[in-house]
């Protein structure tokens, strides 16, 4: 297969914002997006005239058919390059892919990139849940009576079954994410949890309970992207992107070619390869968490542990902030937020700050080179980057 | 079960599927250029892109890939039915499909189980494929 082009050392991520988290009813969800995108242009020391392209995902809870434009509209932007990208979880790497490329081949200079949904108070619980249904089959899948808990429950019980794989290593990775959340000053939890109290959740999809389910927050974040050159001259410290790989197999679990092998290994060989940089290279990862055993799968497939591994490995504390490999080093969707498309953006969020430094009790001493993965569907399309302080 | 559950949608791809099951027939797709069976219905072939494809009858038995016992219902019209059970199903002639396990002893399913096809009235004549665990043929 032809490898893609280089996109290393291209683009720099110079800004990032995340909105007010959690249940947020005086804002909607363009107002997250927004709020998000005013403090990732801040952050950056950039003006408004200086953004000309916007990328943005998908909303659930609001009524809008063509975002982008929409969100162009919103924020008062006549931006030159324009789009909503639906890749599920995938779509903030993925959008940081396509931001890339059109700054490499000149389509624009500075991208906008914000996700965010209004998902804790702009519906009822039972209405997001109905409306997130549509990930099912309409008709192969969903006449059964599907859930998306029950789509990754499937696949829990398979890793379970296979690896030997126990609910407690799958609790302990929700406990010490939200470890991590209770040094975030934005996370969504602000109180400890106990692997017992995790054990003990109300059950919602075998082998799942509802604290191994992700969140559903009033959340918007937002990054901003630029070239190296130009990147240098900017308020904050630029971090350059590295490595950038895709990867789908499938969108409808039924259709997934395996239970226990999915695209994150491909996305993550492509980025590591463009890179020139592999597992053993990264300071810290940020892996997609909407349930707790996707990040155990994800340690495996990015290389960070051997395949059945990632129980041991994260039940020995690797993945703690100080252990080997810190993981969701701001909260996860576990524990930070989740909202649509920002539940992954914000995994690029929190390696930039990491990279930056200075976190305080949160901070990964010494933190050069990350990892972060997003991942959409039932673990059907990936996007794995790499991000570093210095060019590499 | 209800028949406030949903019905069946039939559309091209799947409308000779629907009708089959009407006849509480489980029919799959088999490519006659590359002999690949594959489920869901499609207008081409997956694996080689032919549209030479022809309708093909299952045995109606397989094994339990994996499950999920849902709790909490995501749709209401599933709602007074949890604890219920979801699986995939490989069936003995390869595809892969996700049904319900029905049955008294659905909640005691694992993985590997044997399964075997039934269906599922719900309602208006539409008929849905659906598997019990071997031991508890017929009772679904």
């Amino acid at each position: 297969m032809k490898s893609p082009a280089s996109l290393r050392n291209k683009v720099a991520i110079v800004g990032v914002g995340e909105s007010d988290i959690g249940r947020v009813p005086h804002m909607t969800g363009l107002g997250l997006n927004a709020q998000a995108a005013k403090r990732a242009l801040n952050d950056a020391g950039l003006k408004i005239s200086d953004i000309d392209g916007l990328l943005t995902a998908y909303s659930f809870t609001e009524p809008y058919f063509m975002l982008g434009s929409v969100m162009c509209e919103y924020l008062g932007l006549k931006p030159r390059y324009n789009a909503s990208m639906v890749v599920g979880g995938a779509s903030p790497a993925v959008m940081l892919k396509h931001a890339a490329e059109a700054i490499a081949s000149g389509q624009a200079e500075t991208i906008l990139v914000c996700a965010g949904e209004n998902r804790a108070t702009g519906q009822t619980r039972d209405a997001a849940m109905a409306a997130l249904l549509a990930v099912g089959h309409p008709y192969f899948e969903q006449p059964y009576g599907g859930s998306i808990p029950g789509y990754y429950g499937m696949i829990a019980q398979r890793h379970m079954h296979v690896y030997g794989t126990t609910r407690e290593q799958m609790a302990t990775l929700a406990v010490q994410t939200r470890e991590h959340a209770l040094l975030h000053p934005n996370a969504h939890m602000k109180t400890p949890l106990t692997v017992e109290q995790v054990l003990s959740a109300k059950p919602i999809a075998d082998p799942l309970g509802m604290l191994d389910c992700c969140l559903l927050s009033d959340a918007g974040g937002a990054f901003i992207v630029t070239s190296a050159e130009r990147a240098r001259d900017l308020k904050s410290k630029p971090i350059y992107l590295q490595g950038i790989g895709e990867y789908h197999t499938h969108e409808h679990l039924m259709c997934a070619p395996s239970l226990t092998e999915f695209g994150a290994t491909e996305s993550g060989r492509v980025a590591y390869e463009m890179a020139g940089l592999g597992p053993k290279d990264m300071d810290f990862a940020e892996l997609y968490d909407c349930f707790s055993i996707v990040p155990m799968i994800e340690l495996e497939e990015l290389g960070f542990c051997g395949r059945g591994e990632s129980g041991p490995f994260v039940a020995e504390g690797n993945t703690r902030i100080g252990g080997k490999l810190p993981i969701n080093t701001h909260g996860g969707m576990l524990s930070h937020a989740h909202a649509g498309a920002a539940g992954g953006l914000f995994g690029i969020v929190e390696a930039v700050r990491q990279l930056r430094g200075g976190l305080g009790a949160r901070q990964v001493e010494g933190a050069e080179v990350a990892l972060v993965h997003n991942e959409g569907g039932i673990l059907s399309s990936h996007c794995t980057l790499i991000l570093a302080n210095n060019k590499g | 079960m209800s028949q406030s559950l949903p019905l069946p949608v039939a559309n091209a791809d799947s409308l000779p599927y629907w009708n089959a099951a009407r006849e509480r027939r489980l029919v799959i797709r088999k490519c006659k250029e590359c002999g690949e069976l594959h489920f869901m219905p499609r207008h081409l072939c997956p694996a080689c892109w032919s549209d030479q494809l022809e309708w093909v009858d299952v045995k109606g038995t397989g094994t339990v890939h994996s499950f999920s016992v849902i709790r909490r219902a995501s749709d209401p019209a599933f709602a007074h039915l949890v604890p219920y059970v979801t699986a995939l199903i490989d069936l003995d002639e390869g595809p892969r499909m996700m049904t319900n396990v029905l049955g008294d002893d659905a909640l005691s399913v694992r993985i590997g189980d044997r399964v075997t096809l039934t269906f599922e009235d719900r309602g208006d004549g539409a008929l849905l494929p659906q598997f019990v665990r071997a031991s508890a043929e017929g009772r679904a």
